[in-house]
């Protein structure tokens, strides 16, 4: 601890150098945040996804439909506890860029299979009493302004009213949801939509099973698939984790894209802090040579100058960090219609905190072994 | 070539070769040196005579290639590296010619230095502090950084950074070298004092007269070789 304050007096030789190092790798965390809450939006479902349950989709595509008439069918394949169906309305609210997740659906086993969806009962009669009710998450009722009670008008470019007259839902509730949850979405009910629409009546988009023993989700799965197979709609039964993943994977794999950018700006990053160490140490021989002679010992010395390269690492990384989380949670609202999983999680915080200790001890170690290497006579000949 | 009272520093048939590409370089031969304890030795000699290269030797900051450094019973030669360095905290106090004060520490947090190497509490590094400042008279000044500082005040703070731990004995390479007259008398004039009323032992490299008639005793240093008077 009494070596702390050389340590830090050190870092005040050249300020603007220490400073300007600092914000090289602050910029890299705050990427480091970005990215990470980035890949959580993508991928983040796939670990919200619930152990029990199945997606059951057309064998094709996602946005192939498929009869409704499927649900009774599967509802009695052993082991199915409950199920519900959802079709994509892709609803658009005033304007085209005003675009956000809403899905036609069966109110109560919406609710029963995912109770992640957060709703007083009174708010649960109202949806399911009224059929043109909706509810809409928080982050879509905050962008948009909406209020419970209000009348909203809503274009479908897949799914036009039979009548071409704009959907109206009247609002009955806004759910909040569970850590992860996603918040921007807007559900109806189906009867209402299947009745209005021009086409397509009769057909789903997709089911979400639940399954009543975890570890029978595969067995499941299969049952289901062999049930529809050789119809006209074969349909393709996954764990919702798997579902989710190959939803994640359609952009690529996000994990390796995100790691090889980080990796391209921390090996940078580490250039640039190394760089500015080792030229700290060549400016200062005589000094480290006096400290030597003074009796500080190679092994002192070293850790004298790695603590300078950890404490630049540290304050940089750890103002990024912190910038990179409050900028990630700034955003989180504005980003909600497009990437309802955007915030960094605590995880990532602890692994750049990690990271910076790393960056500070990979950038400093060479230069620091060079002074604790130094001989005391020929260091102080070079600065006479 | 040897001191009259207890001997403090016995040096015994040292050698040191510098290689330069394939050439051996003899600076210092077979050289014999006693320095008694509360011993004031002024070494002289001309530039490149190896005054600084002993001085490095006595102070444990290079090796000899043959012979034996003793001081305080201690084989200074026979050291490893890391002991060496915790032996030199104890024991010697150096004074450079450049002062060699760290410019982003304060005349006290200079001085601390050496203290930074014990077991001393921060309060107790205070008053070990205080002192030292005190006695090279730049109380007034503890929080006065290098730059701010005259060239004799810098070099007082570079002798209070010496003795500051109290060591067994100072080695000052050349310590008037880079003042005026008048700030070189007046270090002179501290070491004598340290010298006299602290009964500290000091080797003063200096190729100044001037400088060594301060001192208790006088050896030359001519091509690697001591004498007792200074060579024609």
């Amino acid at each position: 601890m009494k070596f702390l304050s050389l340590v830090l007096s050190n870092l005040k030789r050249k300020k603007l150098r220490a400073i300007l190092t600092m914000l090289s790798i602050g910029v890299a965390f705050v990427l480091f945040s970005f990215l990470g809450a980035v890949k959580q939006a993508l991928v983040g479902g796939v670990e919200l996804a619930g152990k029990d349950r199945i997606v059951v989709r057309h064998r094709v595509s996602i946005i192939q439909s498929i009869p409704i008439a499927y649900e009774e069918r599967i509802r009695r394949i052993p082991g199915v506890a409950e199920i519900v169906h959802f079709s994509w309305f892709n609803g658009i609210y005033q304007d085209p860029k005003n675009f956000f997740p809403s899905y036609p659906t069966n109110p109560e086993a919406c609710l029963a299979i995912y109770p992640e969806i957060l709703i007083s009962p009174e708010v649960k009669q109202a949806w399911l009493s009224t059929r043109t009710g909706a509810i809409v998450g928080r982050a879509t009722a905050d962008r948009f302004g909406w209020k419970v009670g209000q009348r909203i008008p809503l274009n479908s470019p897949i799914w036009p009213r039979a009548d071409n007259a704009v959907w109206e839902f009247d609002i009955v509730g806004i759910y909040d949801a569970k850590k992860g949850f996603d918040t921007s979405g807007f559900y109806f009910h189906y009867d209402y939509f299947d009745e209005a629409r021009r086409w397509g009546k009769g057909a789903i988009g997709w089911y979400v099973v639940r399954v009543s023993d975890a570890t029978r989700t595969a067995e499941i799965a299969k049952a289901i698939d062999a049930e529809f197979a050789n119809s006209s709609a074969e349909t393709k039964a996954e764990p919702e984790g798997v579902f989710m993943q190959s939803f994640a994977q359609q952009v690529g794999d996000i994990g390796k894209i995100l790691l090889g950018i980080l990796g391209a700006v921390f090996f940078t990053i580490l250039l640039v802090a190394g760089n500015t160490m080792a030229q700290g140490v060549r400016e200062r021989t005589a000094e480290l040579g006096v400290l030597k002679a003074l009796g500080f010992g190679d092994g002192l010395v070293l850790g004298v100058v790695l603590a300078e390269s950890m404490t630049i690492a540290v304050i940089g990384g750890m103002g990024g960090l912190l910038l990179g989380a409050a900028a990630v949670t700034g955003m989180a609202p504005a980003m909600a219609a497009m990437l309802p999983n955007f915030y960094l999680p605590n995880a990532n915080l602890v692994v750049g905190a990690i990271l910076t200790l790393v960056l500070g001890f990979a950038a400093g170690i060479l230069p620091a072994m060079q002074a604790g290497r130094l001989r005391i006579a020929e260091a102080l000949r070079r600065g006479a | 070539m040897s001191s009259n009272g207890e001997a403090l520093v016995r040096i015994k048939g040292v050698d040191k070769v510098f290689r330069r590409g394939s050439e051996d370089i003899n600076v210092l031969t077979g050289l014999d040196l006693e320095v008694g304890k509360g011993e004031f030795l002024a070494l002289m000699g001309p530039s490149g005579s190896g005054k600084s290269t002993l001085l490095n030797l006595l102070g444990g900051l290079d090796r000899a290639t043959r012979g034996t450094v003793e001081i305080g019973g201690e084989r200074v030669d026979q050291m490893s590296d890391g002991n060496l360095a915790g032996w030199r905290a104890r024991h010697i106090g150096f004074v450079f010619q450049f002062y060699n004060l760290l410019p982003v520490l304060n005349a006290e947090r200079n001085v601390e230095l050496p203290l930074l190497l014990t077991h001393l509490g921060k309060a107790d590094r205070r008053k070990h502090v205080e002192t030292a400042l005190n006695v090279v008279g730049l109380s007034h000044r503890t929080k006065a950084h290098p730059r701010t500082l005259s060239g004799g005040e810098q070099q007082r703070v570079g002798i209070a950074r010496a003795i500051v731990t109290d060591p067994t004995i100072l080695l000052c390479d050349e310590p008037t070298g880079d003042l005026d007259r008048k700030s070189g008398d007046e270090i002179l004039s501290l070491l004598q004092a340290l010298n006299r009323d602290q009964g500290k032992t000091i080797i003063m490299v200096t190729h100044d007269p001037h400088a060594s008639h301060r001192a208790s005793r006088t050896v030359y240093l001519n091509k690697g070789q001591l004498f007792s008077e200074a060579p024609e």
